[in-house]
């Protein structure tokens, strides 16, 4: 089996029936990991490269790992430190990993759109390991996975995505990954951490958490990325975490069986406090666990030539 | 230099509203004869005979926004490379933006411009002079020495003079030398990093947007100025609804305040920036469905008396880079004529009369140069075009530096085919060489 895409770009992209393909094939991955020899010999001889223009050890390695057990070679190339301050370009450096023969590159880039970028002056499969505010599709696929192995369809199921959904790309995969499944997703945010015209990607939106959590099945609350916020967009993280911050109070409105993802890091009791982290309505440990199994089946799905022809 | 005769072709010329088949012989760079509907023979070893049956020819077009990079920018864009784009594009005058470096702040620099064009001599090149010193937008830029070295208005282009006190002196100045001040609307601070056009593209794209607003207030601001100083105000790039209302409104009042749109923002929507192509991104950034329409009613309506390319070439490796590090503007003087006759003319927004009178007369007259025409005495600027040629955009093809431009892959319809410059031919399309020379 494969998917019939050279890259894996977006989650805009995916049809169901790949988010599917994906998403099952997961399921036979994660066993792998549980082994005591956690080696398959699916990927031997392949090469790939872990390129990221933007510090995350937890994509990173999550993807070293992924390829490993599935036994291809793996580099991890750190660009903020040594090309671009050469002035190497995106395309220099694209040029540079065709000559030496990789067959997948995974790219972690601050701009959103490089990953297509990349994709277009190479002949080796690109996945997108994050782009700017654009788009995570394998953080949305093992968020997926994650939802999917407790409510077993995504039909009907209420998703809140809370938080700063302006600068989210999780968010946004989550969102086209969702919808296009049948989940009903809300977003509830600050009016300032709301994009306009977030609407029209088919989403309900609340500023008020406590409605949000009424109804929710899963809550996942995003990392408020101090990082890219060089404007005001709330008045302190103290305020944020006292109206928009997941606590055992604020709980007290929701379903029993609400499951709270984050897709880390986390600043710890901005976001989520420690005792709600530490509950079990959370599965961010769980994700992390998904996340590894999701990219060993992009990863195997996608390790194979690909063929212009087969796509046409 | 041999006369020329031009047969059989269709004179359109908005100043005298004509618009008849006839033919016109040319002699020492001047219009020495119109015929109506007759060819005129004449010895053909003294005279260049072109048969333009089935093309138009209009006054010589003038591209009030471009920019030729040089001095400073020589890797973008030089005045050779972008005079030359410009006869290729139909354009016999174009006024070049001061943002070089140095900048077109004082008279040496606008002298070097002027010599510059004189060398290349493909069309006429008239500068336009800075609103503040180095571009700062603190202290106004000596206007009268600016005049008289040459230009015809001033701009800080590429940048809103933030400062509303400067703006108002600027305009209060400017009156004295009878130059018109072109804005460039954009509210800095509402800006901020913005990339694209705020809305729905914005949202999904991640990339960071630009209101509407940021390029409104600016508008607002500015033509308020006008009512209060009496100055003349020429707005450029006008990219939104609200954007023509103000004008509308402005002009309904009797203030001296033209405005320009330019092709991209009638032609194209933010839609267009899905692929993540460089060449998509431009100041101010192409916007939503709703804005060209209204943009479209603004050029029905006259709101916009003019139509120009703002010219932004870019070197090849400046604009293949990630979309936020790429820098704004988009390489359009080679399609902007075919794009303005592929979207207003053929989808019957405007007519040709109405066209051209927005890149001959109109242009002329914000600009307080001599209104171009087709009579007997004028200088012969002309441009013919082919309305019905269908010619797919082709990278290669582009004579400019800069290859950023959007259309390339895109086919359009009604391309320049002759550019005569003072009775000179500086570009003619092969073809029509070819099947016009008796
Ligand atoms: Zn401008």
């Amino acid at each position: 089996m494969t998917i019939s895409r050279k890259d894996l770009l977006n989650m805009r992209d995916l049809s169901a029936a790949e988010v599917n393909t994906i998403l099952d094939t997961a399921e036979s991955m994660e066993e792998i990991i549980y082994r005591d020899v956690k080696k398959l010999p699916t990927l031997k001889g392949k090469s790939i490269i872990n390129l990221f223009y933007e510090p995350s050890t937890r994509t990173r390695s999550s993807f070293e790992l992924a390829g490993k057990y599935l036994g291809a070679d793996m580099v991890n190339m750190n660009a903020n430190v040594s090309s671009i301050k050469k002035g190497e370009t995106l395309i220099d450096t694209a040029r540079t990993l065709e000559a030496m023969g990789v067959d997948m590159i995974i790219i972690r880039h601050p701009v959103s759109g490089a990953p297509g970028l990349l994709a277009k002056s190479v002949n080796a499969r690109v996945l997108n390991a994050g782009d700017g505010c654009h788009a995570h599709p394998t953080q949305a696929l093992l968020d997926m996975y994650t939802m999917r192995k407790k409510f077993k369809s995504f039909e009907g199921l209420n998703v809140v995505i809370l938080g700063d959904i302006a600068h989210s790309r999780v968010a946004r995969s989550n969102i086209w990954g969702l919808i296009k499944m049948g989940a009903k997703v809300t977003l509830c945010a600050p009016n300032t951490l709301l994009p306009v015209e977030i609407k029209k990607m088919g989403v309900n939106v609340t500023s008020s958490l406590e409605d949000a959590l009424q109804f929710a099945d899963v809550m996942m609350a995003l990392r408020v990325q101090f990082e890219r916020q060089d404007e005001s967009f709330f008045p302190s993280s103290r305020e944020y975490a006292k109206y928009y911050g997941l606590n055992k109070e604020k709980l007290k409105h929701a379903k029993d069986s609400l499951m709270i993802m984050h897709p880390g890091p986390i600043n710890r009791g901005i976001e989520i406090s420690p005792e709600v982290y530490d509950s079990e309505n959370s599965v961010i440990d769980e994700q992390v666990t998904g996340g590894v199994a999701i990219r060993m089946a992009l990863l195997y799905l996608m390790g194979g030539e690909y063929d212009e022809a087969q796509n046409s | 230099m041999k006369p020329k005769i031009l047969n059989n072709v269709r004179i359109v010329d908005p100043s005298s509203s004509a618009d008849f088949v006839g033919s016109v012989v040319i002699e020492k760079g001047r219009i020495k004869e119109i015929n109506e509907g007759t060819e005129v023979n004449k010895d053909s070893t003294e005279y260049e005979v072109y048969n333009l049956e089935g093309k138009v020819l209009a006054p010589g077009f003038i591209d009030m926004h471009v920019h030729l990079r040089e001095p400073g920018f020589e890797a973008k864009e030089t005045i050779e490379s972008g005079t030359k784009a410009a006869v290729k594009g139909g354009f016999t005058s174009v006024c070049a933006m001061p943002n070089t470096d140095p900048p077109a702040d004082k008279a040496a620099t606008v002298k070097y411009i002027i010599e510059k064009a004189k060398e290349a001599d493909n069309c006429h090149v008239l500068p336009i002079g800075c609103i503040t010193k180095e571009r700062k937008g603190e202290k106004i830029a000596e206007y009268g020495e600016l005049k008289e070295s040459g230009v015809v208005g001033l701009s800080d282009d590429g940048d809103t003079v933030m400062n509303s006190l400067v703006m108002r002196r600027s305009l209060e100045y400017a009156k004295n030398y009878d130059l018109p001040v072109l804005t460039h609307c954009e509210d800095e601070a509402l800006v901020s990093k913005g990339q694209i056009n705020e809305g729905y593209y914005s949202t999904i794209l991640g990339l960071k947007g630009m209101p509407n607003e940021a390029e409104d207030i600016i508008v607002d601001r500015d033509i308020k100025l006008a009512a209060l100083t009496g100055a003349r105000l020429h707005i450029c790039h006008i990219s939104t609804r609200e954007g023509v209302e103000l004008i509308r409104k402005a002009k309904d009042k009797g203030l001296l305040v033209t405005a320009e749109v330019c092709p991209h923002h009638f032609s194209l929507t933010h839609e267009a920036v899905v692929s993540f192509d460089t060449s998509t991104k431009v100041k101010p950034p192409l916007r939503s469905e709703d804005d060209v329409e209204a943009i479209i009613e603004g050029l029905k309506d006259g709101i916009f008396d003019i139509i120009a390319s703002d010219h932004a070439p870019h070197a090849r490796h400046e604009k293949e880079v990630e979309y936020d590090y790429a820098p704004f503007g988009i390489s359009g003087i080679e399609t902007a004529l075919p794009v303005t006759f592929t979207y207003l003319y053929h989808q019957k927004s405007l007519s040709l009369e109405q066209i051209i009178e927005k890149y001959t007369v109109n242009p002329a007259k914000a600009l307080g140069l001599n209104i171009p025409s087709i009579e007997v005495g004028a200088v012969a600027d002309l441009t013919v075009i082919d309305l019905d040629e269908t010619k797919e955009v082709i990278k290669e093809d582009l004579t400019s530096i800069g290859k950023n431009n959007p259309y390339i892959g895109k086919e359009l319809k009604g391309w320049p085919v002759m550019t005569m410059v003072e009775g000179e031919i500086k570009y003619i399309d092969e073809e029509v060489n070819k099947n016009a020379k008796d």
